[in-house]
């Protein structure tokens, strides 16, 4: 191999997945940015250039950055999502009856794809619906409303149905971490007298600790980023309108390709901001169980 | 440094195929030229998707019986309005297709061939101008459709009301009564799947002036009483803060209403004449009379007399990028005009010289007059212009829903604080576009 093909063979090799990713990832976000300063109605042969004015409309007007408010249900619940899976996850990795039924159980619903969880979470929440009909076969019964229709409540049934959905991927998370545990340091800790809550308390946690955190950034940029469920559901009617609902409506709705891109670079900017004080906030050790 | 130059090349490369992309099927509008045989092969889109394997090929059949040589293929599309609108910017869609009511009037030209003038158009079509800009035509109706109340006659007769209220006061009277007498809702709004809240927008005929569309955009606060936003929905308003509608909105159903009016467990609904058909057949297949179903007017009367918009469906146009023009000219003629297509969907015939059908005769014995508003010609266009801008949408639900919570209590605000927040940012985003 002489000098010159040293040089050109990574960049050969490199290729095709450069090309993917320049197609697929960089050169959208670039026209994306690149409309975000046009008033362009996404089908019109010319883009008028529309300078600042849709940023400063994205900032300005309350109805486009209130509905980021919404976002602040489906973020508590991401703690409920956590925490429901730490459990489970913590249960199954020791020895369980029916473990490998229950694994597959918690992780099914991740598998539905997203518009079915819609519709079967709509029928759910029907009044007189399956919901309905559980709460007043245990003797619940005065504690139906409506679940969609009531909009204390609405933002609440439609975060309940985004924790059913996502609980099995943070399960799934948190059982591989668990699982590579090494199996001698729960003995040693059992020797030492540790009991399951000790363990959990100072064997998993520390030993997962970069999974817990990689999930609450995935938490955090996902409830900023909620879509199907609300669109699905209710269509972003009653108050449980999301940032991304909204961007799609200024899009698809009323054809502001411009708007629509100006609030899809906040959004991507709001998430790089979370995560990078949440990244300060919470370094990123080295994991050390020995 | 070669290879970081070459690097840089193919991405350049991937964001000039990626512009000329999104750009290419769009070009300056020019001559029509119709010329040439009427043969070959044209590819028609549509959004029947229930029809295209069924009704639609035996219209065909007989097109190419008439015009020996050509072949008619359907190519049915079921997200029809979103996956049309993102076909028109690669340059193929087909030969004649459905207008997407995404494409302004003034970008008609860039994807459509005028079919002639609105005059010519006129002598022999109804909804001439509906689809036109500039004076020139770029769609022909493929029917007509009435608005007005789709309500079951047996349920308001149980509540003893026979006749079509003449107010909106009249008409919640009339609903109040079928509360009270029947077990039915009274009215449905169909709140969840959105699209039926958008027929309260076709309801500006009742004011009896045919100019309607062309002094509206002017109008910077349509919403002050008296004025026909007000009007419409004002009533919706009233009917939903009366209790009079469904009691959870959240989670209405389309498909499942259609039995609901049949059988009577609802008694009226707001759409277009075009679903008198499907209420009939879900009233049947529930083995109740289909003959219940009737169709009446919106409660207002000016000058002692109902008024009624017709208005023209999807327009058919014939694509700018099609090879094979001629044939997809006669086609898009022929199916308007003699296949017989309007008469069987019971639709409005397109053609100017043919009959209404029997549904809508019924619906003239009310004393109905039946009006079609031409589209604003020195305001063209300025009406979406300012509905894109205000984010107000009166031709789809997003308002609308936020106006049913509000008059059911789900939201913050009444009648009057909505309508004055609906005035102004209305009038703002009007004095932008009507400067």
């Amino acid at each position: 191999m002489t000098l010159g093909q040293r040089r050109w063979m990574p960049w050969l090799y490199l290729l095709p997945a450069l090309g993917l990713l320049i197609t697929f990832t960089y050169v959208p976000v670039g026209n994306m940015l690149l409309y975000s300063f046009t008033s362009w109605d996404g089908l019109d042969v010319t883009m008028e250039p529309a300078g600042l004015d849709n940023y400063v409309r994205v900032f300005t007007d309350e109805r486009y950055w209130r509905v980021f408010l919404v976002s602040g249900y489906y973020f508590a619940a991401s703690f409920v999502q956590i925490a429901i899976a730490l459990y489970f996850a913590v249960i199954l990795s020791f020895e369980t009856r029916f473990r490998n039924l229950f694994k597959g159980i918690l992780f099914f619903p991740y598998l539905l794809n997203g518009v079915a969880v819609g519709f079967v979470f709509l029928y759910l929440f029907q009044p007189g619906g399956t919901l309905d009909t559980v709460l007043g076969g245990i003797g619940l019964g005065e504690h139906t409303r409506f679940w969609l229709g009531d909009p204390d409540v609405a933002n609440i049934s439609l975060a309940g149905t985004s924790v059913w959905r996502f609980t099995g991927l943070s399960f799934v998370l948190f059982l591989g971490a668990i699982q590579s545990i090494p199996g001698e340091v729960y003995e040693a800790a059992e020797i030492d007298g540790a009991g399951r809550w000790h363990q959990f308390r100072h064997i998993i946690v520390p030993g997962i600790r970069r999974i817990i955190s990689l999930s609450f950034i995935l938490a955090i940029s996902g409830s900023l980023s909620v879509f199907e469920i609300p669109f699905i559901m209710t269509g972003g009617a009653n108050g449980t309108r999301t940032f991304v609902v909204q961007a799609y409506e200024t899009a698809f709705q009323f054809r502001q390709i411009g708007l629509a891109s100006a609030m899809a670079v906040v959004l991507l900017i709001v998430v790089l901001i979370v995560t990078w004080v949440q990244r300060r906030l919470v370094p990123d050790e080295e994991v050390q169980l020995t | 440094m070669t290879d970081r130059r070459r690097f840089l090349g193919f991405g350049a490369a991937a964001v000039l195929a990626l512009a000329t992309g999104c750009t290419g099927g769009a070009s300056e509008p020019g001559p029509a030229d119709f010329s040439g045989q009427i043969t070959g092969d044209i590819t028609v889109l549509t959004n029947r998707t229930d029809l295209a394997t069924t009704a639609l090929p035996e219209y065909a059949k007989k097109f190419q019986a008439e015009y020996p040589g050509t072949k008619v293929t359907f190519e049915p599309v079921t997200n029809y309005e979103g996956d049309v609108t993102t076909q028109l910017s690669s340059g193929e869609y087909g030969d004649v297709l459905l207008i997407p009511n995404t494409v302004a009037v003034d970008q008609l030209g860039q994807f459509f061939e005028p079919l002639g003038t609105i005059d010519e158009i006129r002598a022999e079509y109804r909804f001439a101008d509906e689809k036109a800009y500039d004076g020139k035509v770029y769609g022909l109706s493929l029917g007509g459709v009435a608005n007005g109340f789709v309500v079951n006659k047996r349920i308001w007769a149980q509540a003893g009301i026979t006749a079509p209220p003449k107010t909106p006061d009249e008409f919640l009277a009339g609903l109040k009564a079928v509360d009270e007498k029947t077990d039915a809702i009274p009215f449905y709004t169909n709140y969840k799947d959105g699209w039926p809240l958008s027929f309260w927008n076709s309801q500006r005929a009742v004011l009896g002036k045919a100019d309607a569309n062309e002094t509206f955009p002017a109008d910077p606060n349509p919403w002050q009483p008296g004025k026909i936003q007000h009007i419409t929905d004002g009533l919706l308003f009233d009917i939903v803060h009366g209790k009079l509608s469904e009691p959870d909105p959240l989670t209405t159903n389309w498909e499942g209403s259609k039995p609901m009016l049949g059988t009577g467990k609802v008694a009226s609904m707001l759409l277009g004449s075009w679903a008198l058909p499907q209420m009939r057949d879900a009233a049947k297949a529930a083995g109740s009379d289909p003959a219940d179903i009737v169709f009446w007017p919106f409660p207002y009367q000016t000058d002692g007399k109902f008024h009624a918009r017709i208005e023209g469906d999807y327009k058919g146009a014939v694509s700018k990028t099609s090879r094979n023009k001629a044939t997809a000219k006669a086609w898009l003629e022929w199916f308007v005009t003699e296949s017989g297509f309007a008469a069987d969907q019971q639709s409005i015939p397109p053609a100017v010289d043919q009959e209404l059908p029997a549904a809508l005769k019924d619906f003239q014995a009310t004393g109905v007059e039946l009006m079609e508003l031409p589209a604003a010609t020195t305001n063209s266009g300025k009406e979406d212009q300012i509905m894109k801008s205000s984010e107000i949408d009166l031709t789809g639900n997003i308002y609308r829903q936020k106006l049913v919570d509000i008059a059911r209590g789900a939201a913050d605000g009444d009648k009057d604080s909505y309508f004055a927040e609906l005035n102004k940012r209305w009038s703002e985003a009007q004095s932008q576009v009507m400067k």
